[in-house]
C-alpha cells in the first residue's frame, strides 16, 4: 500500500514537476527556438511576415523528414533511407506533374504518398523478416532509392503546377499564417496525435522501449515495427512532395542532406536513439531550430559551404550532448 | 565403432563440409570470382570479339582494385568492431587534395600532408565513437559532411596541383609490363593486416570488442582505446587509398573517391565480415574487392548506367547480409 500512496502524494504535491520531467526537453527546445528569434530579427532587414514565411518554407521538408525519422526511432529503429526516398518522390512528382492541372496534381500526390508508404513499409518488412538490423537494410535502401531517383531523372528538371507550388509557398487567406506551418501541424494533429493515444501509437512506444516486454504483453512486435515504417512513409511522402512544391523542380540529389539532418532534429527534439522516448512536437521545434541556425549563418554573410560545415559540426555536437544527457538521466 | 551406419557418416561429413565453408567463405568467394571472370570473358567475346581473361586485363583488374582494397581495409577493421565508417570516401578525396596541394614542396611533405588529413579525420571519428559513444553511422556521416564542406571551399580556390612523382609511380606504373606497383604495396599491407589481426594482441581485441563489448570490458580491455585506434587506422587506410587514386588519375577532383563509399561497404560484406562485428577477415574482403572490380568491368561492358550500379550494389549489401545471417545462424 505504501508505494501507490507515495506515488499519489508525489503527484498531488507537484504536478508541474511531473509535467516538467515528462515534457521538459520539448519545452526547452521551443524556448531555444523563441530565444533565437530576436537575434534573427536583429540581423534581417526584411519584413517579419515575409521572413517567417520563408523560414516555414525552408523548414517544411526537414519537418516532415524529422517526423518520419522520429516515428521510426521511437519504435526502436533508424531509417537512413528517408532522404533518398524523398528524392525519389521529388523527381517522380516533378517529372509527371509538369503538364498536369492542379486537380490532377493533387490526385497524383495522393498516389505518391501511398507509393511512399508501400516503399517504406517494404523496408520495414525486409527488416522484420530477415532480422537484419535497421541500419544495414536502410543503408542498402539509401543507395537503392538514390539509384531509382537517378533512373527517373538524371539531371535536375521537370516542374509542378503553380497552384501546387502555392500550397507550400502561400499563406492561409490573408491571415499571414504560412501554409507550410499549417501543413506541418495538420499532419501532427490529424495523423500523429490520434495514433499516439490509441493502441498503435502506444504499441510503437512499447516496442521501442523494450521489445521483449512488449512481446510478453501481447503486442505484435513485427506488425508494430512495419506499422512504424508505414507511418514514416506517409511523412516521407509529404516531405518529398513539399520538396517539389517549394523548389518547383526535381533534383535526384535533393534529398541527400535530409537523412543526417533528420537524425539531428530527432536527437535535438528529445527523442532517444535508444527508442521509446520522446514525441513529435519537440522534433518539429528542433527542425525549425536547425533551419533557422542555417538562415542566421547565411544572414551573417557566411559562405554557404561554411554554413554546411558549421551545421555538420553542430549536428555532431547535438548528438554528443544529447547522448551524454540521456545517459545521465537513464543511469 | 564400425557399427556406425554409413548414412550417419555421410551426414556428418556433409555437415563438416558445410561448417568448413561457413568458416572459410573465401573458398566459395574465389569460386564466384572465377565464375565472374569466365562470364565477363564470354560477354566480352560476344561484344568486342576478344577475350577478357588475358594477362593484361588481369593486371589492369588488380591495378584498378588496389585503391578500393586500401579503403576497404579500413572499413573491414571498423566493421569488425560492429561499426561502419561512412566518411571513407571524402577522407580519401581530402587526402588526395592535401597531397597534391603540398606536393610542390617535396614528395615527403605531400604524402605526409595527405596522411595527416586521414589521421585527423579518423581521430575525430574515434573520439566521437570511442569516448562520447556517438552512433558510428551518425558520427562518420557528420564528419563526412564537414569534410565535404571544407573540401568544396578549399578545392574551389585555385592552387597549383602537383602530384608527387612517387605517388604517381605507386598509383599507375607497372613493373615488368604486368606487375602493378600498387599491387606490391597492397600485398604488403594485406599481409601485415591478415597476420596482425590474427596474431597481435590488438587484432584479437578488435574481434573481442566487436563480438561482445561488455565482455571485453569486463575482461580488462580498454574499449575506448581500441575504438579510437580503429577509426584512426581507418582514416589512414582511406588516405592511402586516396593517394593511390590520385596517383592513378593525376588530377584530384571533388568526386574522386565518391563511388568507393558504397563499394567499400559492399566489398567487406561480400567478403563475409559480419556487419554485427566480431567475425570476418581481411582475406575475404580482398576477394570481395576483386569480385566488385570484375563486376564493375562487366557492367561497363554491358553499358550499365550509374543508377543501375547503385541499385545493384545496394541490393548486394542487403541480400548478402541476410544470407550470411541465416547461414551462420547468428540470429
Amino acid at each position: 500500500m505504501a508505494a501507490p500512496a507515495a506515488a499519489l502524494e508525489f503527484r498531488g504535491a507537484a504536478p508541474w514537476r511531473r509535467a516538467l520531467r515528462l515534457h521538459g526537453w520539448t519545452i526547452a527546445v521551443w524556448l531555444v527556438l523563441l530565444a533565437m528569434v530576436p537575434y534573427w530579427r536583429s540581423l534581417s532587414e526584411g519584413d517579419f511576415k515575409f521572413d517567417v514565411r520563408s523560414l516555414a518554407i525552408d523548414g517544411l521538408p526537414l519537418c516532415f523528414a524529422a517526423m518520419a525519422q522520429a516515428v521510426v526511432v521511437i519504435s526502436g529503429g533508424i531509417d537512413l533511407s528517408i532522404g533518398s526516398l524523398m528524392g525519389v518522390i521529388n523527381v517522380l512528382s516533378a517529372r509527371e506533374m509538369v503538364d498536369m492541372s492542379f486537380r490532377q496534381a493533387l490526385a497524383f500526390s495522393l498516389l505518391l504518398i501511398v507509393l511512399t508508404m508501400l516503399a517504406s513499409g517494404f523496408t520495414g518488412l525486409v527488416i522484420t523478416l530477415t532480422r537484419i538490423p535497421d541500419i544495414v537494410v536502410t543503408l542498402g535502401m539509401l543507395f537503392v532509392w538514390l539509384g531509382v531517383a537517378l533512373w527517373i531523372m538524371e539531371i535536375p528538371g521537370g516542374g509542378v503546377p503553380l497552384d501546387f507550388s502555392n500550397l507550400a509557398l502561400g499563406d492561409v487567406g490573408s491571415s499571414g499564417i504560412p501554409n507550410a506551418t499549417v501543413a506541418v501541424f495538420a499532419a501532427l494533429v490529424l495523423v500523429w496525435v490520434p495514433l499516439r493515444w490509441l493502441r498503435p501509437g502506444l504499441a510503437i512506444y512499447a516496442v521501442g522501449s523494450n521489445r521483449n516486454s512488449a512481446y510478453l504483453s501481447g503486442i505484435g512486435v513485427s506488425r508494430t515495427r512495419v506499422g512504424a515504417y508505414l507511418l514514416a512513409g506517409l511523412f516521407t511522402g509529404l516531405g518529398g512532395l513539399s520538396l517539389s512544391a517549394s523548389s518547383a523542380i526535381g533534383d535526384p540529389n535533393s534529398g541527400a542532406t535530409y537523412t543526417l539532418n533528420s537524425v539531428a532534429a530527432v536527437v535535438l527534439g528529445g527523442v532517444s536513439l535508444l527508442g521509446g522516448v520522446g514525441g513529435l512536437f519537440g522534433v518539429i521545434a528542433a527542425a525549425y531550430v536547425l533551419t533557422l541556425s542555417k538562415i542566421i549563418l547565411l544572414l551573417r554573410g557566411t559562405d554557404p559551404n561554411y554554413a554546411n560545415v558549421y551545421q555538420g559540426a553542430l549536428i555532431i555536437l547535438v548528438v554528443i550532448l544529447g547522448g551524454l544527457l540521456t545517459r545521465k538521466t537513464r543511469s | 565403432m564400425s557399427a556406425v551406419p554409413e548414412a550417419v557418416g555421410r551426414e556428418t561429413r556433409l555437415r563438416s563440409a558445410q561448417r568448413f565453408l561457413v568458416d572459410n567463405p573465401v573458398v566459395v568467394l574465389i569460386g564466384v570470382l572465377v565464375l565472374l571472370f569466365v562470364l565477363t570473358d564470354v560477354v566480352n567475346r560476344n561484344e568486342a570479339g576478344e577475350p577478357f581473361v588475358t594477362w593484361n586485363q588481369l593486371s589492369t583488374t588488380f591495378l584498378v582494385a588496389a585503391p578500393l582494397g586500401m579503403i576497404a581495409a579500413g572499413q573491414t577493421l571498423v566493421m569488425l568492431t560492429g561499426g561502419v565508417d561512412l566518411s571513407v570516401a571524402f577522407t580519401a578525396t581530402a587526402a588526395a587534395f592535401a597531397t597534391s596541394w603540398q606536393g610542390g614542396n617535396g614528395t615527403a611533405q605531400g604524402i605526409l600532408a595527405g596522411l595527416a588529413v586521414g589521421l585527423g579525420i579518423g581521430l575525430g571519428n574515434g573520439i566521437g565513437v570511442g569516448i562520447f559513444r556517438v552512433n558510428p553511422l551518425i558520427m562518420t556521416l557528420g564528419t563526412s559532411s564537414v569534410t565535404f564542406g571544407l573540401l568544396s571551399i578549399y578545392a574551389g580556390r585555385s592552387f597549383e596541383k602537383v602530384v608527387p612523382g612517387l605517388v604517381s609511380t605507386l598509383g599507375s606504373d607497372r613493373f615488368f609490363d604486368y606487375l602493378p606497383a600498387n599491387l606490391i604495396f597492397w600485398g604488403v599491407v594485406a599481409a601485415l593486416l591478415i597476420l596482425g589481426l590474427r596474431y597481435t594482441g590488438y587484432g584479437r581485441m578488435l574481434y573481442a570488442v566487436g563480438d561482445n563489448e561488455a565482455a571485453a570490458r569486463l575482461a580488462g580491455v580498454r574499449v575506448w582505446h581500441v575504438l579510437v585506434l580503429v577509426y584512426v587506422l581507418c582514416g589512414l587506410f582511406s588516405a592511402f587509398g586516396g593517394l593511390l587514386l590520385v596517383g592513378f588519375t593525376n588530377n584530384p577532383d571533388l568526386g574522386l573517391a565518391t563511388p568507393y563509399l558504397l563499394q567499400s561497404v559492399a566489398a567487406v560484406v561480400i567478403g563475409g565480415t559480419s556487419i554485427f562485428g566480431g567475425w570476418g577477415s581481411y582475406s575475404g574482403t580482398i576477394v570481395g574487392v576483386l569480385i566488385l572490380t570484375v563486376l564493375g568491368s562487366l557492367l561497363t561492358l554491358l553499358d550499365a548506367e550509374e543508377w543501375q550500379r547503385q541499385v545493384i550494389y545496394g541490393s548486394i549489401i542487403i541480400v548478402l547480409t541476410a544470407i550470411y545471417a541465416r547461414v551462420s545462424g547468428s540470429e
